[in-house]
C-alpha cells in the first residue's frame, strides 16, 4: 500500500491526470451540446481521429500551433455538417449516421496521412505545445504543478466548461438549445428553429471534439499514428451519462476517469503490477465507464427527445 | 423545409434514388483515387480484377464475406428489435477462444462431434457477452451502445492477456498466438484443391434460418414488433424484455459463429489480428442489406469484394488500401439517405 500512496502523494501524478482529462474535457463537453439539444453524436470516435490528424498536419506542413488547432475546429465541424444534415432534417438514425461519421472520419484520416507520408514507419514529431506555468499559483505544491503548470489548452479546457455551462443554463441560446432536447414541438411554437439550433449544436458540438483530437497530436503525443484515439470518444460518451448531462459533473467525472488512467499506468510499474498482467490495467479505463453507466442509471435525466427527430407540421 | 410521408411510392424513386446513391459512392471513390494521383478508371477496374477477376480473387472474395455474413446477420436481427449491438467485434473474439479452448486437443472426439461442439460453445459464449449489456439495458435502464462498444477492448485486451499467458503457444516462437487446432478441429474446404471452407456454407445455412425466424415464427414477429414500437408491442402483451433477451442471444451466437468459422475454417489458430473489424463492418454489411437475411449475404460479397479488391489495386497502384472502408462508408450513408428519400417527400415550406 505504501507504493500506492506515494502515487497519490506525487505532483506529477496530479499532473498526469489533469492531462488525460483534458481530451476528454473538450469532447465531453462537444458530445454534451450535441445530446442536450436532442442529437446523439456517435461520430465523436472517427471526429477525433479527424482532429488529432487535422492538428497535427497543419502544424507539420508549418503551420501555427492555434492555427492547427482551429483546423482541426473547421474539420470537425465540416463533419458535423454532415451529421447534422442527416440527422437533424432528413431525420435519419443517429446511431447509423453516427457509426457511418466515424468510420468516414477515421478512414479518411488514415488515407490522408498515408497520402501525405506513403513510406513513413516512425511517425514524426511536431514541436508541440509547451506547458505555460502560471506565475505564483504553479508554487503551490501539489496543486500547483498539476493544475498550473499545464500547456494553453488544458487551461482553455476548463475554461471551456465554464462557458459552456454559462451558455446553456444563463442564456437564451441555452434555454433555446436545451428546450429543443427536451419539448422540440414547444421551440417550434415560439417560432424558433429547431433543425438551426440542433444542427448548430451538432456544428460546435463536433467542432470542440476535434479539438479534444488536436489535444493528443498537439500537447500529449506530439505525433499522429493510427489507433491513437483508442476508444476516448466512446469513454466520453460514458462520461456525458455519468455527468447526467450538466458540465460540471461530467469535468468531475472526466477527472476521476484521468485519476484512474493515470493510477493504472503506474501501478503497471510497482509490485502490483509486476504480479497482475498489465491488461488488466489496461482493460480498467473501459471497465470503469461500463460501471459509472450502471450506477447513474437510475439517477441519469437522459434529455427528453434524445435521438426523437423533430419533423414541423407532425404530430 | 420537411418531410412528406409518401404512401405508395414509384419505381422510379424506389430504384433512382438508391441508384444515385452508388453513382455518388463511386464518384467520391474515383476523386479519391485521381487525389491520389492515380487514373480512377484504372483504379475502379484494378478493384474489380482484384474482387472477381480470377477464380482465386472470387474465392478470396467469398471467404473474406463469410465472416461478415455471420456478424452482419447478427447485427441485422439485433438492429431488427432496435437492439444496438455494436459489440459483434468482442463477441466473434468470445467464439474463436471457444474453438481454439476447445479444438486444440483437449477433446479427442472425432471431427463430427468435435466441430459441433466447438460451433455450440461459440455460440453459447457469444450470446453470453451480448446478454451481459442486454440485461443492463431492460434491467437497468443502460444504453446497450456504449456497453457493447466498450465491450469490444476490454474483450481484445482479455484475449490479449490469454495469448500472452496460458494459451500462448509454446511452439510460437515468442509470438502471442495460440496453438495449432488439431486436425479434426479444422473446416474442411468444400471442393478440395480450392481455398474455401465449409465455414461459407454453414454462414448460407444461417442466413436461411435467420430468415425462417424472421419471417415464420412468433419469435420473429415478436422481434419486429419490439423494434417497431416497442410500446405498441408492450401493450399487445409482448414480453419485451424477453424478446430483447432473446434476440441478445440470437445475435451473440451469429456474430461468434464468425470466430468458430475464422478460427477453424481459415487460421487455424487465435491471434489478435483475427478479426480487422469484422464485427464494426457487420453494421455496414446489415444496412446496406436493409436488414434482411438473403440481403445480407449479397451485401456481404459486395463489401469483402471491395476490401478484397483495394488490397490488390492498392499493390498495384499505390491508392492507400483506406479508400476501401471511405467508399464503403460513404455508400452506407447515401444508401440511408436514399432509402429515406424512397419514403419520404422534400417540402420546402
Amino acid at each position: 500500500m505504501g507504493e500506492v500512496l506515494e502515487i497519490f502523494l506525487s505532483a506529477s501524478f496530479w499532473a498526469a491526470v489533469i492531462r488525460i482529462a483534458s481530451p476528454l474535457i473538450f469532447a465531453t463537453m462537444g458530445e454534451l451540446i450535441c445530446e442536450r439539444a436532442g442529437v446523439l453524436n456517435l461520430g465523436i470516435e472517427g471526429i477525433m481521429v479527424v482532429g488529432a490528424f487535422a492538428g497535427w498536419m497543419t502544424v507539420y506542413s508549418g503551420g501555427g500551433l492555434w492555427t492547427g488547432v482551429l483546423v482541426a475546429m473547421l474539420a470537425g465541424m465540416l463533419f458535423g455538417l454532415l451529421h447534422g444534415t442527416l440527422t437533424v432534417p432528413f431525420g435519419l438514425s443517429q446511431h447509423v449516421v453516427g457509426l457511418g461519421i466515424t468510420l468516414l472520419a477515421t478512414a479518411s484520416a488514415y488515407f490522408a496521412y498515408r497520402l501525405a507520408l506513403p513510406r513513413v514507419t516512425t511517425p514524426p514529431r511536431i514541436e508541440a505545445f509547451q506547458p505555460l506555468p502560471i506565475p505564483i499559483l504553479s508554487d503551490i505544491p501539489l496543486i500547483g504543478p498539476a493544475l498550473f503548470h499545464q500547456t494553453p489548452l488544458t487551461y482553455l479546457a476548463f475554461v471551456l466548461v465554464g462557458v459552456v455551462s454559462f451558455v446553456l443554463f444563463r442564456t437564451p441560446l441555452g434555454l433555446a438549445l436545451r428546450a429543443a432536447g427536451e419539448n422540440p414541438a414547444a421551440v417550434a411554437a415560439q417560432g424558433l428553429s429547431v433543425t438551426a439550433l440542433r444542427m448548430g449544436a451538432v456544428m460546435v458540438g463536433s467542432g470542440l471534439m476535434a479539438v479534444g483530437g488536436a489535444f493528443l497530436t498537439m500537447s500529449a503525443f506530439n505525433s499522429f499514428f493510427f489507433e491513437m484515439v483508442n476508444g476516448r470518444g466512446w469513454i466520453c460518451i460514458a462520461l456525458v451519462v455519468f455527468g447526467a448531462w450538466m458540465p460540471g459533473k461530467a469535468l468531475l467525472g472526466a477527472v476521476l476517469f484521468g485519476m484512474f488512467d493515470a493510477l493504472q499506468i503506474r501501478l503497471q510499474q510497482t509490485s502490483i503490477g509486476a504480479d497482475v498482467p498489465y491488461q488488466i490495467f489496461l482493460m480498467m479505463p473501459f471497465v470503469l465507464s461500463i460501471l459509472a453507466l450502471v450506477i447513474m442509471s437510475r439517477r441519469a435525466s437522459v434529455p427528453a427527445a434524445l435521438m426523437v427527430p423533430f419533423n414541423k407540421g407532425e404530430r | 423545409m420537411r418531410l412528406e410521408a409518401i404512401a405508395r411510392p414509384s419505381l422510379g424513386r424506389l430504384i433512382g434514388f438508391p441508384a444515385i446513391a452508388l453513382g455518388l459512392t463511386v464518384l467520391f471513390g474515383s476523386s479519391l483515387a485521381l487525389l491520389a494521383g492515380a487514373n480512377p478508371f484504372q483504379t475502379l477496374g484494378l478493384i474489380l480484377r482484384g474482387a472477381a477477376g480470377s477464380q482465386f480473387a472470387l474465392l478470396e472474395t467469398l471467404n473474406r464475406a463469410t465472416p461478415l455474413i455471420f456478424t452482419g446477420l447478427a447485427v441485422a436481427v439485433a438492429f431488427r428489435a432496435k437492439l444496438w449491438n455494436i459489440g459483434a467485434e468482442a463477441q466473434l473474439y468470445a467464439g474463436a477462444l471457444m474453438a481454439v479452448l476447445l479444438g486444440t486437443g483437449a477433446l479427442g472426439w472425432p471431427s463430427g462431434l468435435l466441430l459441433p461442439a466447438m460451433a455450440g460453445a461459440a455460440m453459447l459464449a457469444g450470446a453470453l457477452v451480448l446478454l451481459g449489456p442486454a440485461l443492463l439495458k431492460t434491467r437497468l435502464g443502460v444504453d446497450e451502445v456504449v456497453t457493447t462498444l466498450l465491450f469490444n477492448f476490454i474483450m481484445l485486451l482479455f484475449i490479449s492477456m490469454l495469448l500472452e499467458g496460458p494459451l500462448k503457444d509454446p511452439m510460437g516462437m515468442g509470438w502471442p498466438q495460440s496453438s495449432r487446432l488439431v486436425p479434426e478441429a479444422r473446416l474442411p474446404r468444400i471442393v478440395d484443391g480450392l481455398r474455401l471452407h465449409w465455414g461459407f456454407a454453414l454462414a448460407l445455412i444461417a442466413a436461411v434460418v435467420v430468415w425462417v425466424i424472421q419471417s415464420r415464427t412468433t419469435l420473429g414477429y415478436e422481434m419486429r414488433a419490439v423494434g417497431q414500437n416497442r410500446q405498441a408491442a408492450e401493450f399487445a402483451g409482448i414480453p419485451v424484455g424477453r424478446v430483447i433477451l432473446k434476440t441478445a442471444l440470437l445475435s451473440g451466437g451469429l456474430a461468434a459463429l464468425a470466430g468458430f468459422s475464422e478460427v477453424a475454417g481459415l487460421r487455424g489458430n487465435l491471434s489478435l489480428d483475427l478479426s480487422p473489424g469484422f464485427g464494426y463492418t457487420g453494421i455496414i454489411v446489415a444496412m446496406l442489406a436493409l436488414l434482411n437475411p438473403i440481403g445480407v449475404v449479397i451485401s456481404a460479397i459486395f463489401v469483402a469484394g471491395v476490401f478484397v479488391g483495394a488490397d490488390s489495386m492498392s499493390r498495384a497502384a499505390g491508392v492507400p488500401t483506406y479508400i476501401a472502408n471511405i467508399m464503403l462508408a460513404t455508400a452506407l450513408l447515401t444508401m440511408v439517405l436514399a432509402i429515406a428519400l424512397t419514403r419520404f417527400r422534400v417540402r420546402w415550406d
